[in-house]
């Protein structure tokens, strides 16, 4: 039993988070403009110390460890993807920077709001208790709905943000309420104690099957898999780059958690299995359905990688439907490639955005090749990273999740997958051929910007991935098999 | 046992070149990094040649082997060696990337540094698929190709590039991504590896080896190409640039054949000999119809093009008639086709950088103008129609042999070539070479200079060495030719 104290010592980083957030809130209320930099800088320290103390805590608690009456848990999942996500974030927001300012949005409130989502991410990836877990989700969601709206004067934005709030809202509900029947059938919030509950036989079957239905709903919502999709073009359109890349990285992670928390250590018992199995297997067989095909039609390159990705949920919805260990730890490592991929693809838009011009059409890919040679590399690598072409990482992430499917023998699913990858790779291709084989239009010229350098790195680190993914794949398999209690 | 590395500095060598052209590409004048290139080319041939010289004929087996765990927890890994057929596949394609470079030293302006480093590095994935003894590093080494010739194809290539481009891409992948799933799947029946060698003594039910057979067929018939899944390749030869054109034509489609005979027969070969008949067919048709094709063709590329697919149906009988003669043909045939129409491609493409256009009807009369250039082409023509005494000649002759052993129809059908194949090729050198002058601009022409002389003398003396003494090659050949037929003919169900 840890002691009273300790506990406060395991949520270290969570209460770094937040005192850090607080403070910068209040002292960017009194910088002047000119001096908006330091809010910045105090973003990413604090998101680096965040992601330092999570080290910390996860490499010295050993094993599972369940504090404050089993609100928390702390294990070696939490900990992997707590640090990704402050990683991702950081990096996200380097993109950010030149974008935010040339728009005269360099306000802190971005920041500070980033931040809160974070910290909402940190307490989702922890939870072991279902109040936990929504509490978490909500902070998240709350900050993102704010962020897309952030910048006022953009009606799409402002759009985007009341069609995510309604949606999100809804789906909400949905999960509470499915929670709420998962309440009743078992008389239990605890996540340890819901599964006792299941597995003494003291709970209904019926109502727990029935809020199953609610949770899959609110997942698909959260994931934004088809037929629960709605939101995620006209968000990731209508919502500055800059917040797109925050929603379109990070909360992945942390989704993912909340898929394996929810769905495998609450509801993983081997009849309920049979019941969401299904339900996933079709959600992600209309993912990948619609959204490869739809993503051909686009003229957008933010709402084309929105559709893209959903179909890249469906891919990951496959590996959770397997319910094997194998399965869950190909998605793992799908969503980890997945938020690279991501955040690399909308950080190159940020960074070859410029005042008045957002870069965000494939019209304005047109001859990149010629105007920015290395940032068109980049770019390739992440396109042909996306569609599943060896040697980049996307590859190898398709086939793990291949991999987990036909092992339980679910060949035509398979067959399905790949052959919308097929589909999925012409619209990819379209971006390389704008890129490379046409001749630029006078609008593609953007100054060099900062950040450059961390993209660089973010994409060479798929193609390194690509011809190194052992070690990743591993570390993913160790630290589903060391927290997932499957059954 | 000793360690070897040869096969992965033949992989990697070209790799690094390539890639280091493309860091110094904007610090480095144009010349330097042609240089670099021919450096670069030259050094993946040295490094390829003591593979022939240390290789053992009578071993079966792989040789050279390299072994490294890649990604352990699937096993797959990083596991090379090579027979006598991807040796010279492997020297076929060193050889093909040296005349490559040559071929494209003055002819290309634009992105001079891509371009090198673009043929450099698909010279070493390509050497990578035929070493590959892991079906997973053979599966991404065989995808791998396909970024390479998509940049080549779609950036240098003519004005319909795009087209042309996105439609070799989408089809190869296309046939690839089913072999994919059956790849996983027999992952998974063999117990957990991806080994060629558990692949190949692991027992599979007819019904699983029939469609894992056509997810084969799927992605090699496609590459390689047989009709009715051709028809990406005039698109692509047309518009590719000469370089890009000879490497498609004289190693890409190899990749299938060699798909064929190292993966599908020994895999499933109870399928493979069931299904025998209809692919025989399909080759056939190939021979003869995709002939007649070629014969009407107004562009000399799209007409090489359809010769190539015909030839292509040449290897796929001799492989699937299942004798020592009809596999050792087809491999000659592949070899041997990789020179004629790599030097055919050559021709055109030096006709085409002089004139600008590839129709047969804007020529005539060129001998009057480009007497050399004119000798090499009819060598090279006449080995197209299978000339003996050529390189052209062996491979159908054996093919037409192993054929006439399993049905005399099949030869006599196979054997229409011998006619189909003089009749489109003499009949467009007569058009474009013989005769009168034909317009201003043909009267304009000057002959080859040394550098083209060169790349004819090397390519001329190569299809005659094979076709006078094939038997270095044959002698190479024997070993893994019998190995793969006795896999071939094992039962599995």
């Amino acid at each position: 039993m840890v002691s009273f104290y300790s506990q406060f010592q395991l949520i270290l980083p969570e209460i770094f988070l937040l005192t850090a957030v607080s403070a910068i809130l209040v002292i960017d209320l009194f910088l002047p403009a000119a001096k908006r930099m330091a809010t910045y800088w105090l973003t990413q320290g604090a998101l680096l110390v965040t992601a330092v103390l999570v080290f910390l805590v996860t490499s010295t608690s050993a094993g599972s460890v369940v504090v404050f009456d089993g609100l928390v848990v702390i294990d070696e999942l939490s900990g992997l993807l707590k640090i990704l996500i402050c990683i991702l974030l950081s990096v996200g927001i380097s993109y950010s920077r030149d974008y935010l300012a040339h728009r005269d949005i360099f306000k802190g409130e971005y920041f500070s709001l980033a931040l809160f989502a974070a910290l909402g991410m940190l307490v989702m990836v922890s939870a072991n208790h279902l109040l936990t877990l929504y509490l978490g989700l909500e902070l998240l969601s709350l900050s993102l709905y704010a962020l897309v709206a952030f910048n006022r004067d953009s009606k799409d934005s402002s759009e985007a943000a009341i069609k995510y709030f309604v949606l999100g809202a809804i789906a909400s509900g949905m999960l509470l309420y499915g929670m709420s029947m998962i309440y009743g059938s078992t008389g239990q919030l605890n996540i340890e104690q819901i599964v006792n509950a299941i597995s003494a036989g003291n709970a209904d079957m019926d109502l727990l099957r029935f809020g199953l239905v609610f949770v899959v709903v609110g997942v698909g919502f959260k994931l934004g898999a088809v037929p629960f999709h709605m939101w995620v073009p006209d968000v990731y359109q209508g919502a500055p780059t800059s917040v797109t890349l925050i929603i379109g990285s990070a909360p992945k992670l942390a989704a993912f958690a909340f898929v394996v928390r929810l769905l495998f250590e609450t509801l993983g018992a081997a009849t309920l299995q049979l019941d969401w199995s299904p339900m996933l297997a079709i959600l992600a067989a209309a993912s990948l359905i619609l959204g490869n095909l739809v993503a051909i039609a686009q003229t957008n390159l933010k709402r084309m990688l929105a559709y893209s990705t959903i179909s890249h949920m469906g891919f990951l919805v496959l590996g959770f439907m397997t319910g094997t260990q194998q399965g869950v730890s190909a998605a793992l490592f799908y969503v980890v490639t997945y938020a690279l991929m991501v955040v690399a693809g909308f950080g190159l838009m940020l960074l070859l955005s410029k005042r008045g011009f957002e870069s965000d059409r494939l019209e304005d890919f047109r001859g990149l090749s010629r105007t920015h040679p290395w940032f068109a590399f980049l770019f390739l690598l992440i396109m042909f990273s996306m569609a599943g072409i060896p040697p980049m990482v996307g590859f190898w992430a398709k086939l793990f999740i291949l991999q987990s499917i036909i092992e339980q023998g679910f060949v035509g699913l398979a067959l399905l997958a790949v052959v919308f990858s097929l589909i999925g790779a012409f619209y990819y291709l379209r971006v390389i051929k704008l890129m490379y084989f046409d001749e630029p239009s006078a609008s593609t010229v953007a100054e060099q910007r900062t950040g450059s350098l961390v993209m660089s790195v973010n994409g060479l680190l798929l193609l390194a991935l690509g011809l190194a993914p052992s070690w990743l794949y591993s570390l993913c398999e160790e630290v589903i098999k060391s927290s997932v209690r499957l059954f | 046992m000793m360690e070897y590395t040869s096969l992965s500095l033949v992989i990697w060598l070209p790799v690094v070149f390539g890639v280091s052209l493309l860091i110094l590409g904007k610090h480095v004048a144009a010349g330097t990094i042609r240089v670099l290139a021919l450096v670069g080319a030259m050094l993946g041939l040295f490094v390829a040649l003591p593979l022939w010289v240390n290789f053992d004929n009578l071993q079966p087996g792989f040789q050279f082997a390299e072994y490294h765990p890649w990604i352990d927890a699937f096993s797959i890994n990083y596991h090379l060696g090579i027979d006598g057929i991807s040796l010279l596949l492997i020297l076929l394609n060193c050889v093909t990337t040296l005349i490559v470079v040559i071929a494209g030293w003055e002819v290309i302006r634009d992105r001079v540094p891509q371009y090198f480093a673009s043929f450099l590095i698909l010279s070493g994935i390509m050497n990578g698929v035929f070493c590959a003894l892991d079906v997973a590093l053979f599966y991404v080494f065989f995808e791998a190709t396909l970024i390479p010739m998509f940049i080549i194809v779609g950036v240098w290539g003519g004005p319909n590039r795009v087209y042309a481009a996105v439609k070799f891409f989408l089809y190869t992948l296309a046939g690839s991504l089913l072999t994919l799933v059956a790849i996983i799947y027999l992952y998974q029946v063999s117990g957990g590896s991806f080994s060629l060698a558990q692949f190949y003594e692991t027992p599979i039910r007819y019904d699983a080896q029939v469609l894992i057979f056509l997810a084969f067929f799927a992605a090699f018939a496609v590459k390689i190409p047989m009709w009715p899944v051709h028809t990406w390749l005039p698109d692509a030869h047309v518009e590719a640039p000469t370089g890009g054109s000879v490497v498609l034509a004289a190693v890409m489609l190899k990749l299938g054949g060699y798909g064929f005979i190292r993966l599908a027969l020994p895999i499933v070969p109870d399928a493979a000999r069931e299904l025998a008949p209809w692919i025989i067919a399909l080759s056939l048709i190939a021979v003869v119809y995709i002939g007649f094709v070629a014969l009407v063709q107004k562009d000399m590329k799209k007409l090489i093009a359809y010769s190539s697919i015909s030839h292509m149906g040449f290897v796929t009988l001799g492989i699937f008639i299942f004798n020592v003669q009809g596999m050792q043909g087809a491999i000659i045939q592949m070899i041997s086709h990789g020179f004629i129409s790599g030097a055919l491609f050559l021709c055109v493409g030096i006709l085409y950088d002089r004139l600008h256009s590839r129709q047969i009807a804007d020529y005539g009369g060129v001998v009057n103008r480009m007497p050399i250039f004119a000798s090499f082409f009819l060598l090279f023509a006449m080995a197209n129609s299978g000339l003996p005494g050529t390189s052209g000649f062996v491979g159908e002759f054996l093919v037409i042999m192993g054929a006439a052993e399993v049905n005399i129809w099949f030869a006599v059908a196979a054997a229409t070539t011998l006619i189909l194949g003089a009749s489109y090729t003499l009949w467009m050198y007569k058009r474009v070479v013989f005769g009168e002058v034909g317009n201003d601009k043909v009267a304009k022409l000057s002959d080859v200079n040394a550098r083209e002389t060169l790349l004819l003398i090397g390519l001329a003396a190569a299809v005659l060495w094979m076709g006078v003494y094939p038997k270095p090659f044959t002698d190479v050949l024997t070993q893994a030719v019998i190995t793969s037929l006795d896999w071939a003919s094992q039962t599995k169900i």
